[in-house]
């Protein structure tokens, strides 16, 4: 995996591009492969467009260059393309937060973001973070407090801990916020309102809650 | 090596390692997103295509015409897979469900068709523009208008009699002094795991690899086999992390089917996962009872007679939802009554969740408790402890194993200051919100399976233990780990662990909350083992060996392990099996859950402020991880108590809110800073590992224990669940 | 999610001229809801105008003393901002009470504002609809319905809207400033941008076709005590099952909008001389032809006491 991933399956004939506002816009028509097993589809007798454009990134610190399909989302182009499989799909809606990833510094729903709306942000996925050989302090925190059972949502979690630990800083209130107007405070209460777009099925909400008051120092 | 009589003495005692409070030793890689779910195998498959499930549309009929035209000419496609390219399929041994519709459709959402493409974004796209004519044909949904044709249970070996009866029961509560007659029902509910059922399949001619998520890979090899038509001895398939479980991914569910269809149809390996909408109707779910309690007790609260009669439906052949389990169990009382129902139902199928039957049907039997407490104008912890038992009561001289119901309740009732409740409801009020609190019992099956393991120890001293146990975020790689270590005395950080891949020696799996102690015990065989390898290599007496600090000794005698594998790695391999231990002993895990919840006086939302669980589940091998199954079951706990129901339409025939914003599951802000009890219990008559399960205990009884709190904050009885708040303001 | 071409647009004029141009197209904000909606094929736009970098992320004094919103600042930024802190705070409470923080910091002012209803059928495209097919029915009247509609709704549509911003700036008696492909521009009061089912719930505001939001224009603080007060079930990350918005003055009066019960936040101006009678006065008039289903009944309840709650926090 190189700095610059190709969309494999662009390997089509391009029959058009044309650019639009700076972003190149090509219109792919996919030659299909010859497969073999039972009743593979025989090639189309009309030709649909697939529609690819490029978009360029940081992720984690690396410049990223992707040709892909205008529909990926940031969470697939992580996932399927760059393969930075940390990121996790577990609803594909945002109903669950296992996709947050942080861009330009925020947390987002990466499954409910299009790659090509990301043009030169920077991404940070879990990864970023830390390492298994060297930690994020929130990560360390996860392990001492068990803070995760099956570790599907947890890269989620963690990211979202990490900014929610900077939303408070920056004195961004929240709906468990007493007074709006008061210097914001860790407190369990704020933190478990601002995490409850992270789903942990398994229910390690209580020591994530303890993982956090401790990076926190609160 | 066969268990067959009570544990005596044996290495694990030791307790050098076993029973410490461990970090999960693959946290640093679940904690930087680098352990590999089943969707993630991208060095392995280089080349996948991407499978998409097209569910069905009408929840019972036939499938009359499938037009394909458009989405095989769309973009990318390789393959569309249906009934009639499929060949045949067979059901599994543990599911009823087809996991292809055609002609029949069984269930909403069933998979109609499989479309293969070349990226994820073709596939679901190309799924959209098949075109499906139905003919529906009328089905039923409703339980409770199909309760009167519901028939006794066939036997199986997770299903309990139809019927049991001790003493004259009928004639005992009639003649009760006090007694309560209610019915309650618990709601079809969704296991919601994080993790999507995901597969990628790959064949090698006729051998076929699935990378997935399922708990049991030994069900998961023999079900892929059977529906597929191959011999087990070809399927390999490697689940070693699963996003989540909760009995949700068993054994082979349509993912795994589907993904191994199309890659054999798109002559490439196939990645495919379970749209999150399409699971709730698609997989399986613990399914909606309707339960009838009859107590019946003297003054002094004596139960003379307890019967338990419960409804449930499934498509046909499909498990009955086991609700009178802990019933039979649970409570003295000379006269009893357990009844169970099936009805037909042609909603997706019914199976294991979390504590099959006992979660459901606890959540109905503590209320029971609770309203007869009342009744008897007793306090509920005083109103069970005055029922304890020491025997089966259906059996009697048959002991429990080991019991400590009462102290649980009594360590409970006094760390919660459960003396501060006030037995009326509706008193406490602290600002706007009305306060209660409320107690229930837990107690769950403690069984215990066959389970093997292979062991190596290598030239470094470096043990590596090797099994299809899975670890579905219960700890299973910790408490492995920890179990081969204190075997050959090694730290922890000189265990390697490898799990969920079939071509390892086969375990018990995952379910149950067998997994604990079954898997650690098969590890406990393969170590016996590998430690007489090691001295039968280096010359020692294996009866008379001490194994510590990475060496053998006897006397003043002593060699390095890895002294052992210097010329070559030692493997050993062993199985547990059992004997009749379990029939001899009734062998179960208790606990008591305290709540404290606070109901708003104008809106009637409900909070749980405070819980509280104490547990006698055995040796607790891992305090630490132990503790977060329990506390993660409380949380479900709370779910199914306030807000989790798979909302049946019964005019179309499916769920309706199939979706984590429709199924509302608890949420950071739901959950407080959660308290969990260990009592300390070694059980002999189990394994030598004297350890029993407590994964699924921690589930049974929280929600009536909620319920009980919102009744003692509000005077206000929900008896179907979930309590939410509009049936407080209808009973307003 | 079907096909589409995209383009990125840098200005706001761009942007509505662009979708004169392109058949199907759709604008691009956020993309929370819009995306949501086209995994699953409910929208199905042919081309997207990404419009998030047009500007438009501004929150700026008007001339008479009230603030500008510009239609991109995210839904965190707006419940962040000091002034709406401070002068505003029943918006920034409804914000802070929709949604998660990282849906928030992805949605923007106008895409809440138009973001479609979580009717579970409207959600299931095997389900006939009439918001999503047009005269294909309701499956959600017979159905399952304890989240929808009791007032405002009708026999072809009982679905609800989901945000809860929009209750808050209903209260506020906020402008939604728009532009057209020809450049025109218009201001809306937000108690005219929502049209009620009737027949054609597919027609969900007064926006024309291809008629941009470029900001929500808020009149100068008139002080009073704010509340948004939201139930749910779930403590958060769950839509209402009702809310309420209030600004509730000293002398007893107030302006009272509210959410989960109809197809808009639901306000009935008459109605708020009845705010110092009392809820139940002022709730009998304000759900006044209330049309509830067995389900949702006791929503008529809910709004009730929850108003009776908040007035007596206002006066606390």
């Amino acid at each position: 995996m190189g700095e610059t991933m190709k969309e494999e399956n662009s390997a089509g004939n391009i029959s058009r591009r044309e650019m639009l506002a700076g972003t190149a816009i090509a219109v792919t028509t996919l030659a299909l492969t010859k497969v073999t097993g039972v009743e593979a589809a025989s090639p189309p007798q009309a030709v649909v467009p697939v529609v690819s454009a490029e978009v360029s990134f940081t992720v984690n610190g690396k410049i990223q260059k992707l040709e892909i399909d205008t529909r990926t989302t940031l969470l697939d182009s992580l996932r399927e393309h760059l393969h930075l499989t940390g990121t996790k799909k577990g609803c594909d809606h945002g109903q669950c937060g296992a996709c947050t990833v942080l861009v330009n510094g925020k947390r987002i729903n990466s499954c409910l973001s299009l790659a090509l709306q990301h043009e030169n942000d920077s991404i940070t996925t879990i990864e970023g973070l830390g390492t298994p050989e060297k930690l994020h302090p929130m990560q360390s925190a996860f392990i001492k407090h068990d803070g995760y059972q099956c570790g599907y949502c947890t890269p989620g979690q963690i990211c979202s801990a990490v900014a929610v630990l900077e939303e408070i800083k920056a004195g961004i209130p929240s709906h468990a916020s007493g007074d709006l107007n008061a210097e914001m405070l860790f407190t369990n209460a704020e933190f478990r309102e601002r995490m409850s777009g992270n789903i942990c099925r398994c229910g390690a909400y209580s020591n994530i809650a303890e993982a956090a008051a401790e990076v926190a120092g609160a | 090596m066969k268990f067959d009589k009570p544990a005596g003495q044996n290495p694990i005692d030791q307790l050098k390692v076993v029973g410490k409070p461990t970090d999960r030793i693959e946290g640093p890689l679940k904690t930087t997103g680098t352990a590999k779910y089943a969707y993630e195998y991208n060095e392995q498959v280089t080349n996948p295509a991407y499978g998409y499930i097209l569910g069905a549309a009408i929840a019972r009929g036939t499938i009359t015409r499938i037009d394909q035209t458009a989405a095989k000419a769309a973009p990318g496609v390789l393959a569309i897979v249906t009934a009639a390219n499929a060949g045949p399929l067979q059901t599994g041994k543990f599911y009823v469900s087809r996991f292809l519709a055609g002609p029949q459709v069984d269930h909403y959402h069933q998979a109609v068709a499989i479309v293969v493409a070349e990226t994820f974004e073709q596939a679901r796209s190309a799924a959209a523009l098949l075109k499906v004519e139905y003919k529906k044909q009328a089905g039923d949904y409703d339980l409770e208008a199909s309760k009167g044709s519901a028939q006794p249970p066939n036997p199986g070996p997770y299903t309990p009699p139809g019927e049991t009866l001790i003493g004259d029961f009928e004639g005992a509560f009639k003649a009760a002094e006090v007694k309560i007659d209610q019915t309650y029902s618990t709601p079809d509910q969704a296991h919601a795991m994080m993790e999507p059922h995901a597969t990628i399949a790959k064949w090698d001619g006729d051998k076929l690899t699935c990378w997935c998520t399922i708990q049991q890979l030994n069900w998961g090899i023999r079900d892929l086999g059977v529906i597929l038509g191959i011999p087990k001895e070809n399927v390999r398939l490697i689940s070693a992390y699963i996003g989540g479980g909760f009995g949700g991914k068993g054994t082979v569910l349509s993912d795994l089917v589907a993904a191994s269809l199309a890659a054999r149809a798109a002559g490439r390996p196939v990645k495919l996962t379970l749209q999150r909408p399409l699971m709730f109707n698609n997989t399986i779910h613990r399914p909606k009872t309707i339960q009838r309690i009859r107590i019946g007790a003297k003054q002094d609260g004596t139960i003379t007679a307890i019967g338990h009669e419960s409804w449930s439906g499934n498509l046909p052949g499909g498990m009955t939802e086991s609700t009178i389990a802990s019933t039979r169990l649970l409570y003295a009382g000379a006269n009893r009554l357990t009844r169970l129902r099936l009805a037909v139902l042609h909603l997706v199928e019914g199976s294991a969740m979390r504590a099959p039957g006992e979660a459901s049907g606890m959540m109905a039997l503590e209320i029971a408790m609770d309203e007869m407490a009342e009744k008897l104008q007793m306090d509920p912890v005083d109103f069970r402890i005055k029922n304890d038992t020491q025997e089966d009561p259906e059996k009697p001289g048959r002991k429990f194993s080991t019991r400590k119901l009462v102290e649980c309740l009594r360590e409970g009732a006094d760390k919660f200051g459960w003396e501060r409740r006030n037995a009326k409801p509706g008193i406490i009020r602290e600002g706007d919100w009305l306060i209660g609190m409320g107690v229930a019992a837990a107690m769950r099956g403690a069984p215990i399976t066959k389970s093997a393991a292979r062991v190596r120890l290598d030239s470094s001293g470096k043990i590596t233990v090797e099994t299809d146990m899975t670890d579905i975020g219960t700890g299973s790689y910790t408490i492995i780990a920890q179990t081969a270590a204190e075997m050959m005395g090694v730290g922890i950080d000189q265990v390697q662990v490898k799990l969920g891949d079939s071509s390892f020696p086969e375990s018990s799996g995952s379910g149950g909350q067998w997994g604990a102690a079954s898997s650690t015990s098969g590890v406990y065989a393969a170590c016996m083992k590998l430690r007489e390898a090691v001295a039968g290599k280096l010359g020692f007496d294996v009866e008379k060996a001490q194994f510590s600090d990475g060496r053998i000794t006897v006397g003043d005698r002593s060699a390095a392990l890895a002294d052992a594998a210097k010329n070559g790695e030692l493997v050993a391999e062993d199985t547990m099996t059992y004997g009749e231990l379990s029939k001899e002993y009734a062998q179960d895990t208790f606990g008591a859950h305290f709540v404290e919840v606070g109901v708003n006086a104008f809106t009637y939302e409900i909070r749980v402020r405070r819980m509280l669980a104490v547990c006698h589940a055995g040796r607790i091998l891992n305090p630490k991880a132990a503790r977060s199954q329990v506390i993660g079951a409380m949380t479900m706990g709370v779910g199914a108590a306030l807000m989790e129901e798979m909302v049946v339409d019964k005019k179309v025939g499916f769920f309706v809110n199939h979706d984590l914003a429709g199924y509302e599951v608890p949420v950071h802000a739901d959950i407080p800073h959660q308290e969990v009890i260990l009592l300390e219990d070694i059980d002999p008559t189990m394994s030598p590992m004297k350890a029993k399960g407590i994964g699924e205990l921690g589930i049974v009884g929280v929600a009536a224990a909620v319920a009980n709190a919102v009744y003692n904050a509000t005077g206000i009885r929900v008896r179907d669940y979930p309590v939410t708040l509009d049936k407080l303001l209808r009973a307003v | 999610m079907k096909s589409f071409t995209y383009q990125r647009v840098t200005t706001p004029a761009e942007a509505a001229a662009a979708i004169a141009d392109k058949p199907g197209a759709k604008f691009l904000a956020g993309g929370t809801n819009l995306l949501d909606l086209m995994k699953l094929q409910i929208e199905t736009p042919a081309h997207l105008i990404d419009i998030g970098r047009i500007g438009l992320d501004k929150i700026e004094p008007t001339a008479n003393g009230g603030l500008r919103i510009g239609a991109l600042v995210s839904n965190t930024d707006l419940a962040a901002d000091p002034k709406i802190r401070k002068d505003y705070g029943v918006l920034s409470r409804a914000l802070l009470a929709g949604a998660s923080g990282q849906l928030r910091n992805k949605a923007t002012t106008a895409g809440n504002l138009l973001q479609r209803t979580r009717c579970p059928y409207f959600y299931d495209t095997n389900q006939p609809c009439n918001k999503r097919v047009p005269g294909s029915g309701c499956a959600a009247i017979a159905g399952f319905s304890k989240q929808l509609a009791v007032i405002g709704s009708s026999d072809a549509c009982i679905a609800t809207h989901p945000s809860d911003m929009a209750v808050g700036m209903m209260a506020l008696d906020a402008v939604v400033e728009t532009i057209n492909p020809a450049g025109k521009t218009r201001q809306i009061p937000i108690s005219q941008l929502y049209r009620l089912p009737g027949k054609t719930p597919h027609l969900e505001t007064n926006l024309e076709k291809n008629e941009l939001i470029t900001s929500v224009v808020l009149p100068a603080p008139v002080g009073g005590t704010h509340i948004y007060h939201k139930v749910r079930d779930r403590a958060s990350y769950a839509f209402a099952l009702v809310s309420v918005a209030a600004i509730l003055f000293k002398d007893g009066s107030g302006k009272i909008a509210i959410g989960g019960v109809a197809p808009r936040p639901w306000r009935v101006p008459g109605a708020e001389k009845l705010i110092p009678s009392g809820a139940k006065a002022f709730a009998a008039k304000l759900m006044e032809g209330a049309r509830p289903t067995q389900d949702n009944k006791y929503k008529l309840a809910l709004v009730e006491r929850t108003i009776e709650l908040v007035l007596k926090e206002g006066k606390s």
